[in-house]
């Protein structure tokens, strides 16, 4: 069972795609910020961070660095409101493999967390 | 007491020491480092006025006439803020025209008249060397004080001059002068060396009168009062009251004549004037000069009464008491001191006016002599510089021995008491050419020049003659009977005049008929172009000194060789082609067509010359060498004024291009805030759209998961549930951006009604209670007043309290605390927290829009980040004032509003309202 973590200091889409990845059989993690995903990743490597950027304490960038660092082979997806073009290739550049704008389909991204994984 | 050789190698040894000075300061100028050149050693410069006459003449004159010697002292300190009119003046036309004396000053001004300049330095060298020689024999007869200890010496005139050390002193002096006086060949140049030593002269007379007076009232007797009670019981009281020669009339006019030397004087111009490096000085010089004259003064009469009441009437000369007192008391060093304090009052003044005199003998009367003769012109045509040198090396020789051998010959005879006031006389009678010249444009040669002359013939009659009389070479029956036995014509008493001192009274006479002449032989004048244009460029000197080259009017042909050669010939060829640089590069002009020379040039040139040899041999010198036409007055005055209009549409044009300047600059910093709103609205939207998208987020993940799915009942309420509040939140953001617009662009109305503020309060928080509540968090309210009605948006404000308790539950770790009081004429809200606070860094940007969204990249906090914007406007909109601070461990944001009538409120609104809309 692949292991998903979604990061996001929004509570109601952490909760949205707890409920949507658990039902495609994922084992998910939660983290509220940055921080409490570096925790969880030392414990648990998963095999995906769904990630946002804008977040309290250490932001998504931070964690994007820090798993390209020592977990190269975790896949990235970041999911953001900032939707400028030089945002994305920011996000991207850091060594993420996908980039979602928010808001997003749930199908979509469901469909992009599969071919990742595959 | 002290041996004659000690005395006479500290006399050179002090001669030595100004050599050393005026020598360290020449060298230093050269090097660049001007020491001199401040308003110190100028104001110190200025002191040259108190010769030895003062040092050792006021005390006898106190011991005499009592206070009346004050009043040499009196006119100057009274003229003294007029100089910043008057001498600014005189400066400025000087420097302008370039002017080397007083002499130079009279010619020029009434059209560059030779004759006058001449007349003027005739009269100044036979008013000054008398003046000059008691200085001489006031070092003679100091010198023979300190070596025969005080005791009356014979005739020091009998002495043969090889023996006489005074003899020897002239000759340094004249040598000095010499050397540190005619260094350069411009006249006009300063004297580095020499104003710095006549400062140190300055300084060191005032420290040895100083410290003579001191010993004489603080050592001999025991201070002032002491004095004047020994003076009292003696019956010298009478020297203290306005009496026959010490009358109030003649206070008057020793203190207007006075007023006369101080600034025409010529040692006194060549300092003030022509050694002048900076009119601001002038500033400073006008309190410090009268604070020299009055230390200088304080203890003649002390001295005067001590020396009356030590030495029994007649015994000793009261013009001696400085150096007798000390001597009396077997001070030998402090006798010595005050000797070479006396030599110090004495050389200063020698030096400068001889310096001065010899500029008036070589530019105003022999250069003209030569240059008019065209055989000695030719004869010295190219050694004309230093000719003009050596003329004034003879002359300075010539006139410090002529005044060494005038105190040997003729001091015998004549009573030289008063030589100082009657030279002062002479010199008065320069005031209405000079005055009369700068300040009235009609001032002409005619009128000038019957003034002077006849000036000097009442001086001459009503101060000269007597001493003549005393001194036996005239019948005494002059002075009795009058010239021709008429008793209209007695010396002292002119139109049998009675009742006034003999100074006053030839001042009165002369002076009267100086000025009736100038003024009305000048009223019936016509002035020649030339002379024209001089006066107008004297009295408006401050109009012209700017675009003089253009307002100086001439009309002719030069032949560009012939001027040069002029101007190689007195300044040598290396400064002539610098002078020549300087001439392009300052005017931009061409230095002539073909072999023709610049109609400027040859003005410019003349102005070089006058310099160096005066205006009026300038004239002459620059006359030969060109072909002039004679203007009409028409044309000088349509010129003139072409000048002035041309530099009014000068000013006009700065005037305009400096409003085009502040108009460009205007509008780049419009410019920028235009760009910054710009980039402020940018990043608004877009920080606007990206708090929009987290909750659309939310809703369209839901949705979908709802649209998809078969859940159960009580996941799909509570999903639907979460949709509902992420829409309200959505609303909630539109509605605070659209409020927020409002208050931006002055849109937004307020509500104002009168409401009770205490229940305001109460309803904002309790609707906060809950929230509290949830979070665990202890609540206060204090209000510490009874009652207070205000006229206030009531849901407004209460949303600004709203606001506030909201921020602070959300940062707040255990308690929250709202405090509302009134404090000078505010009603004050505050709301407390113990969170951890607002950055030190962060406090200047907390209420901007969207603050805490730019900066969630470290910190979300819970809210759409426009609520503490949105309450600084409501606050504003009220005339209030929002802030954050912090005591001790706790936040506090507070809000304060005055609590004023309505109307006011109504008012302030109204007003901020405009403005909003003025800003659009």
């Amino acid at each position: 069972m692949n292991k998903i973590l979604i990061v996001d200091d929004e509570p109601n889409i952490l909760l949205s795609l707890e409920f949507l990845f658990k039902k495609e059989g994922y084992k998910v993690f939660i983290a509220r910020d940055g921080e409490e995903a570096m925790g969880i990743i030392e414990e648990n490597i998963p095999e995906l961070v769904i990630l946002d950027i804008m977040m309290p304490k250490v932001d998504g960038y931070e964690v994007c660095q820090y798993l390209r660092q020592y977990h190269e082979k975790v896949k990235i997806i970041f999911i953001s409101a900032k939707s400028k073009q030089q945002e994305i290739e920011k996000g991207l550049s850091m060594g993420a493999d996908l980039y979602v704008t928010k808001p997003f389909s749930t199908k979509d991204l469901v469909g992009k967390v599969k071919n990742l994984l595959n | 007491m002290i041996e004659s050789g000690l005395i006479i190698s500290f006399t050179f040894g002090y001669l030595a020491l100004l050599f050393g000075i005026a020598w360290f300061s020449e060298k230093s100028a050269e090097k660049g480092r001007s020491l001199a050149s401040n308003p110190y050693i100028y104001s110190l410069s200025l002191a040259v006025y108190c010769t030895a006459w003062t040092y050792y003449g006021s005390v006898g004159r106190a011991a005499t006439n009592g206070l009346e010697f004050l009043t040499i002292y009196i006119g100057p300190s009274l003229v003294a803020p007029l100089w910043w009119i008057v001498m600014r003046k005189i400066i400025r036309i000087s420097k302008v025209q370039r002017i080397s004396s007083i002499a130079d000053f009279i010619s020029s001004r009434y059209g560059k008249n030779i004759t006058l300049g001449g007349i003027v330095t005739i009269f100044c060298l036979l008013g000054i060397l008398p003046y000059t020689s008691i200085q001489v024999k006031a070092i003679a007869n100091s010198f023979a004080t300190l070596q025969n200890s005080g005791t009356t010496v014979g005739s020091l005139a009998s002495i043969p001059i090889y023996i006489d050390t005074a003899f020897y002193l002239s000759i340094g002096l004249a040598v000095f002068t010499v050397l540190f006086g005619t260094r350069k060949v411009e006249a006009t140049a300063q004297h580095e060396g020499m104003v710095m030593a006549v400062a140190f002269e300055s300084i060191f007379k005032l420290v040895a009168f100083l410290a003579v007076g001191v010993f004489v009232t603080y050592f001999i007797y025991d201070g002032f009062g002491d004095i004047f009670l020994q003076a009292e019981l003696r019956d010298f009281d009478h020297l203290f009251v306005f009496s026959g020669e010490n009358s109030g009339s003649e206070w008057f006019w020793l203190s207007m004549l006075s007023m006369m030397a101080i600034l025409f004087l010529p040692r006194q111009f060549q300092m003030g004037v022509i050694e002048n490096t900076d009119e601001k000085h002038l500033d400073k010089a006008m309190w410090l000069f009268p604070l020299y004259l009055l230390l200088i003064n304080i203890f003649v009469i002390p001295i005067a009464l001590g020396g009356l009441v030590h030495f029994d009437s007649g015994i000793v000369d009261a013009d001696t008491f400085v150096l007798a007192l000390p001597i009396a008391y077997d001070q030998g060093w402090l006798a010595l001191l005050v000797f070479l304090g006396g030599f110090s009052a004495a050389t200063s003044m020698i030096i400068v006016s001889t310096i001065a005199l010899s500029n008036m003998l070589s530019n105003n009367l022999v250069m003209p002599i030569i240059l008019s003769n065209n055989r000695l012109r030719e004869k010295y045509q190219h050694q004309l510089g230093t000719l003009v040198l050596w003329i004034r090396r003879i002359s300075i020789f010539s006139i410090i021995l002529a005044a060494y051998f005038y105190y040997r010959e003729v001091s015998g005879y004549f009573s030289l008491v008063s030589i100082g006031l009657i030279s002062f006389v002479a010199i008065a009678q320069f005031t209405p050419a000079i005055i009369g010249g700068i300040y009235w444009k009609k001032g002409a040669t005619p009128g000038a020049l019957a003034g002077i002359i006849a000036g000097f013939f009442i001086w001459f009659f009503t101060l000269v003659i007597p001493t003549m009389v005393t001194a036996g070479f005239l019948p005494q029956s002059l002075m009795d009977e009058g010239l021709f036995g008429w008793s209209a014509l007695r010396p002292y008493h002119l139109l049998g005049m009675e009742g006034m001192g003999y100074v006053s009274h030839a001042l009165f006479f002369s002076l009267s008929v100086n000025l009736s002449l100038y003024v009305l032989l000048s009223l019936y004048a016509t002035q020649t172009s030339k002379e024209h244009n001089q006066a107008v460029v004297f009295v408006d000197i401050f109009k012209y000194s700017t675009t003089m080259d253009s307002s100086i009017i001439w009309k002719g042909q030069a032949y560009l060789p012939d001027l040069r050669s002029l101007l190689d010939n007195f300044l040598g060829k290396e400064k002539a082609a610098l002078a020549l640089q300087d001439f392009t590069l300052r005017t931009g002009r061409e230095l002539g067509v073909k072999n023709f020379a610049d109609p400027e040039l040859v003005i410019y040139s003349e102005r070089v010359l006058s310099g160096i040899i005066g205006a009026a041999s300038a004239r002459i010198l620059v006359g030969s060498v060109v072909k002039e036409e004679e203007i009409s007055m028409e044309e000088v005055l349509n010129i003139l004024r072409e000048t002035q209009e041309l530099k009014g549409l000068n000013m006009e044009l700065k005037k305009k291009s400096k409003a085009l300047k502040k108009a460009t600059n205007e509008l780049q910093e419009m410019n920028e805030t235009l760009r910054l709103n710009d980039m402020h609205k940018d990043e608004f939207i877009s920080t606007v759209t990206h708090e929009m998208k987290t909750p659309l987020t939310s809703i369209r993940a839901f949705s979908e998961i709802l649209m998809d799915e078969d859940l159960p009942p009580e996941d799909q309420n509570r999903f639907l549930d979460i949709i509902i509040q992420e829409t309200e939140r959505m609303s909630r953001l539109i509605d605070q951006v659209l409020d927020l617009e409002k208050f931006d662009s002055g849109r937004q109305n307020l509500n104002l009604e009168k409401c009770d503020t205490r229940i305001l309060i109460l309803e904002a928080s309790e609707s906060m209670i809950q929230v509290f509540k949830e979070k665990d968090l202890k609540f206060d309210l204090d209000l510490q007043f009874e009652e207070l009605y205000m006229y206030v948006d009531e849901d407004r404000i209460k949303q600004v309290i709203l606001n506030l308790l909201s921020n602070a539950s959300k940062f707040a770790k255990s308690k929250v605390m709202l405090k509302s009081f009134i404090n000078s004429g505010r009603w004050t809200v505050q709301v407390w927290d113990d969170g951890k606070g607002v950055p030190e860094e962060d406090i200047g940007f907390i209420f901007d829009k969207f603050f805490q969204a730019k900066n969630q990249t470290s910190k979300k906090p819970v809210g759409s980040g426009l609520g503490l914007a949105i309450s600084k406007k409501i606050i504003e909109y009220h005339n209030g004032e929002i802030g954050v601070s912090k005591g001790g461990d706790l936040t506090c944001f507070q809000f304060s509003i005055p609590a004023e009538s309505s109307e006011h409120l109504n008012k302030n609104y109204i007003s901020t309202n405009e403005q909003n809309i003025d800003r659009r």
